[in-house]
């Protein structure tokens, strides 16, 4: 009846999971406790859950993602605490059993759901503001790759309560991830979480590439988009060309785990290096398509905050493109010791270190654009100055890894270890905290606390460099990564001060979480009625804060790069504003979060043999998709008086100075209209 | 404020080149006992040095240029909102990077062959092979020339080129001895080699760097580097242990999973061990030429493992189609032939 699936799978003897898993229920119970209390069920339903709002389906990304970050981050803080008590024999608090499914946690969660809903809820809130559009080509197909991702997050987190993750490092190398050596749920559940999350990804690269091909406004070419937008366009392309090789390898692991194939097991002609080969097909291509945008948020950052155009556009923009396509040719650097010859090697090694000549003029472009400009210390510049120092460095270390003949002594000890971190951290983290303040205001209509961002950035950075220059000492010693504990006594020194900047990290995320209450709190005093609180350069800042759900009540024209920052030199022409037209809206979805919820059903049973419960998902999913295919009343109009009607009152918040509250509520009470 | 700033990143800078200094003393790679690990120490100083001319100006210029071109300190810096273009900046920033690059690829191309993990070394001594084979959760070392085997604990003659046959019975793992320099992955059913030669008399820590499940941390061995006759003594040490390594009965005995394995000794091997090994993945090694007086333990070895239980069903149909396919093994080819070739043997079908 419940295939695999019995009470023994709930770890009650774990009392640290017990303890998480009681902060989970009780914090849950809160939550549903006061939604419920305050009556907010319909409005989270019909304003958020079931929104195909851009801006609103990446704040959602965001909030998920930050939920997640908590998470990743405990695992994190376990994993150093381990580390600073295991030496010398001890055995620390860890068994393998339980370190070895954190640090596998601790990867997976922190790349496909921390980094990636970050990336592409930023790319939801900004993309279609930034090229002029009002939503995304494929409204309803958003909001399912929301769901997709946020119930696979889901699972990822019912995994700690219910059997087990899996213990084989987040990519799961075959053959330890095949059924002889991992007998238990955990590979399966890696396997659906990240088959789930990854459909919704490529579904996400398919709508944004759409989006920016075909919607851009009047007079946006190619060459005028903002930076950020070519990144975002590159790193679908990644998506695109990378996640089906992804989902493919999954498939050939699942068939092996489920159908007794031997794609990838040691005998019967399976291959594990082209398990290996494969899976790192899918993720040097992923690395770039997380930090191809975060360079697009330092560009925007740092020209908005130097008032000063971006240095070198189009190098720039060749300069990412190159990185798109190389980022193909590489993935075997990951993997040099595994005994290919000189010639492959060297190969790889080379394309490798060339990525490295566009990633430099990028710096040196970002360099310049400070270079003679009138450079505001924000916390988001903070970020990009740290950013700056921190990625080269990661940079460095990363040329080093590529030199094949070295990288035989530094391959899969900390070194890698803190090499990636320093460019994910460095580069990936930064570059969304950056984006987060930056763009926050558009998203919520005021801005966030300074002074606390500031302190989550001095927490950030210096944790950062007292966390990881010790791993990369520790590797001169021949430390490993996924070591549970060790044997010689005088490394340990150095992990507790690993584990010291892990803590100051620590206090970076609680001043994070001070500065969204900080902020909240005092909302009217920094509220950006303007609609453009950082005297911005392109068009998400021509409309007001928080954009309202059409984006434009006219659509922008276009002259050149930076065009609403030239709009504003050119203020003194008052244009003859046309008459407002009836705008066309894509109607809410409960389709989305529907079809993601029987998915989730479906990767349940799946993980636990379940196969009644497996069809009943499965054709849950196939159902309510059918349902939404033949549904014909998906879109509506926005008349043109109520545009008329936002918009002038958005005109009256501009002039008038401030304390009007009731903004807000207006723009609640249509959109209840529409769903 | 923003001095405060400037000196913190001062700071930070100088702790991790500290860090990186106070390291070279007594560190594993830093303090390299073996020809390929000084090789290795050098390339990295080098390609450290050679990429800091990049990294030590972004870095300055970071730092100036936030400092200098501050909003508060207009008055003193130019201000010039639509200069973003400069040919003669163009140039620059493409061409240091481009040269730098090109030295690192001349040096990446020509270390990639003379470290090359597969090419054997030179040396007026004559060159003696260690079979490697990870399992659940140790190291098995087969002294092919001495007909011996240890558990966890290695020996062999400084000044001595080894060529170590790496092979998996069980997980990827891979095959490292820091202070001696290149690991190697090991594969089970792929003959992989690495070669390696010690300098110094000397006990090193040697251990796996690929995660391979439970037992991983505890997959470490120390590898005795001893003067010719020391290693006479301790062969004889072994081969007083009056053990002997049976394929399959006792070496699936071994194959068990167990956790911090103590050093054992094995006075005797069964004949082509390694080989065998290898060859209990190939299901239906017979079809391969040369093989087929191991082709009876092939059949053993599925009995003795859970997960092979079907292995001699379907022997037949795999068997030549993967040996063609991947060109799995060349076990009983002489260290010779790969000194001829510079490159071992299924191995390259990974790249």
């Amino acid at each position: 009846m419940f295939g695999k699936l019995t009470l023994e799978s709930i770890p009650y003897h774990e009392p640290i999971i017990m303890i998480v898993a009681a902060m989970m229920a009780i914090g849950g119970a809160a939550l549903i406790g006061a939604l419920t209390y305050y009556r907010k069920w319909g409005w989270l339903w019909s304003e958020w859950f079931t929104s195909v709002d851009h801006k609103k389906l990446g704040i959602m990304y965001f909030v998920v993602a930050l939920v997640m970050l908590l998470r990743g981050f405990a695992d994190a803080i376990m994993m150093r605490t381990q580390l600073a008590m295991a030496a010398g024999g001890a055995a620390g608090y860890l068994p393998p059993e339980h370190y070895d499914q954190i640090f596998t946690a601790h990867g997976v969660i922190m790349i496909f759901f921390v980094a990636m809903p970050m990336v592409i809820g930023l790319m939801n809130l900004v993309v279609p503001l930034q090229i002029g559009a009002r939503d995304v080509a494929f409204p309803f197909l958003n909001n399912l790759s929301f769901w997709l991702f946020a119930v696979s997050a889901i699972l990822v987190n019912i995994s700690l309560v219910v059997g087990e993750f899996a213990k084989t490092g987040w990519l799961a190398y075959a053959p330890l991830s095949g059924i002889e050596f991992s007998p238990g749920v955990g590979v399966d559940y890696w396997i659906w979480a990240l088959q789930i999350s990854g459909i919704g990804t490529t579904l996400t690269g398919i709508n944004f590439f759409v989006t920016i091909l075909k919607m851009r406004t009047k007079g946006m070419t190619m060459f005028r988009m903002p930076i950020f937008t070519w990144t975002s366009l590159c790193a679908n392309v990644l998506i695109i060309a990378s996640f089906p090789i992804l989902t493919a390898t999954i498939a050939l692991l699942t068939l092996d785990r489920y159908f007794g194939m031997h794609f990838f097991t040691n005998d019967f002609g399976g291959n594990m290096m082209m398990y290996v080969n494969l899976i790192w097909a899918w993720g040097h291509p992923e690395v770039y398509i997380l930090i191809l945008p975060a360079f697009g948020v330092f560009s925007e950052v740092i020209a908005t905050f130097a008032r000063k155009r971006l240095f070198g556009y189009t190098t720039m923009v060749w300069a990412t493109v190159a990185i798109t396509l190389l980022s193909f040719i590489v993935w075997l650097h990951h993997f040099f010791t595994m005994g290919a010859g000189a010639n492959v090697n060297a190969f790889f090694g080379i394309m490798t270190m060339i990525i490295a000549i566009p990633t430099g003029v990028k710096v040196f472009n970002w360099l310049f654009t400070i270079f003679r400009g009138s450079l505001e210390l924000t916390s988001p510049v903070l970020w990009t100055l740290g950013f700056i120092i921190t990625f080269t460095l990661g940079g460095m270390t990363g040329v080093m890894l590529a030199l094949p003949a070295a990288n035989f002594v530094l391959h899969n000890s900390l070194f890698v270890i803190a090499h990636f971190h320093n460019v994910i951290i460095g580069g990936v983290v930064f570059g969304m905290m950056a984006g987060l303040t930056y763009w926050f205001p558009k998203a919520f209509g005021f801005t966030l606390s300074e002074k606390w961002g500031k302190r989550s950035f001095w927490c950030w950075f210096i944790g950062f460099y007292v966390a990881f220059m010790p791993l990369y000492v520790l590797s001169f010693f021949g430390a490993v990564r996924r070591m549970q504990s060790y044997a010689n006594p005088e490394w340990q020194s150095w992990m507790i001060l690993a584990w010291v900047g892990a803590v100051i990290i620590m206090m970076g995320i609680a001043c994070t979480i001070i500065q969204f209450w900080v902020s909240i709190r005092d909302r009217k005093l920094n509220a950006d009625v303007t609609g453009d609180p950082w005297d911005g350069r392109t068009l998400e800042w021509s409309t007001s804060s928080p954009a309202p759900f059409y984006n434009f009540a006219r659509l922008p024209e276009v002259g050149d790069i930076d065009s609403f920052w030239s709009q504003k030199q050119r203020s003194n022409e008052q244009l003859d504003e046309a008459p407002y037209t009836d705008i066309h809206m894509p109607r809410n979805t409960v389709a989305g979060p529907i079809i993601s919820l029987f998915a989730l059903v479906l990767g349940f049973a799946l993980v636990w043999h379940i196969w009644w419960l497996a069809a009943v998902g499965a054709l849950g999913v196939v159902i309510s998709f059918l349902a939404r295919v033949f549904n014909d009343d998906i879109d509506y109009y926005v008349p043109a008086a109520e545009v008329e009607r936002i918009e002038r009152e958005h005109q009256q918040r501009k002039t008038a100075p401030p304390a009007s509250d009731s903004t807000d509520s207006k723009q609640t009470n249509y959109a209840e209209a529409r769903a | 404020m923003q001095r405060h700033t400037l000196w913190r990143r001062r700071g930070t800078f100088v702790l991790v080149m500290l860090c990186l200094l106070l390291t070279g003393c007594s560190s594993a790679l830093l303090d390299p006992k073996g020809q390929i690990g000084v090789e290795q120490r050098s390339l990295i100083l080098t390609s450290f040095g050679l990429m800091l001319i990049v990294v030590i100006p972004v870095i300055v210029m970071t730092l100036l240029f936030g400092w200098r071109y501050r909003r508060s300190n207009r008055n003193v810096a130019k201000y010039l909102p639509d200069w973003a273009h400069s040919n003669a900046i163009e140039v620059a920033v493409w061409t240091v990077p481009c040269l730098i690059i090109a030295v690192l690829a001349f040096l990446t191309w020509k270390t990639s062959h003379s470290l090359d993990p597969h090419k054997p070394i030179e040396s007026d001594t004559a060159a003696m092979e260690i079979q490697v084979v990870a399992l659940d959760w140790k190291w098995l070392f087969i002294y092919p020339e001495q007909g011996i085997a240890s558990v966890n604990e290695l020996a062999f003659p400084v000044d001595t080129p080894v060529r170590f046959r790496v092979s998996s019975g069980s997980v990827m793992n891979a095959f490292f001895i820091p202070r001696l320099g290149s690991q190697i992955y090991a594969m089970a059913g792929m003959d992989n080699d690495v070669h390696l030669i010690a300098d110094d008399v000397g006990v090193y820590p040697g251990r796996s760097t690929n995660y391979s499940g439970a037992g991983f941390s505890g997959m470490t061995f120390d590898a005795h580097v001893t003067t010719p006759e020391d290693f006479e003594t301790w062969v004889e040490n072994v081969r007083a242990a009056n053990e002997t390594l049976s394929y399959p009965e006792r070496y699936s005995d071994l194959a068990k999973p167990s956790e911090y394995h103590p050093v054992e000794y094995f006075s005797e091997v069964s004949p082509a061990l390694y080989t065998s090994i290898l060859t209990s993945f190939h299901t239906g090694g017979s079809g391969h030429g040369g093989h087929g007086d191991h082709a009876n333990h092939i059949e053993d070895v599925s009995d003795t493992d859970d997960s092979h239980g079907e292995s001699g069903e379907l022997e037949s149909a795999g068997a030549t189609h993967h040996q063609a396919a991947f060109g799995h093994v060349t076990n009983q080819h002489a260290s010779e032939d790969h000194a001829m070739s510079g490159h071992p043997t299924s191995v390259e079908a990974g790249g």
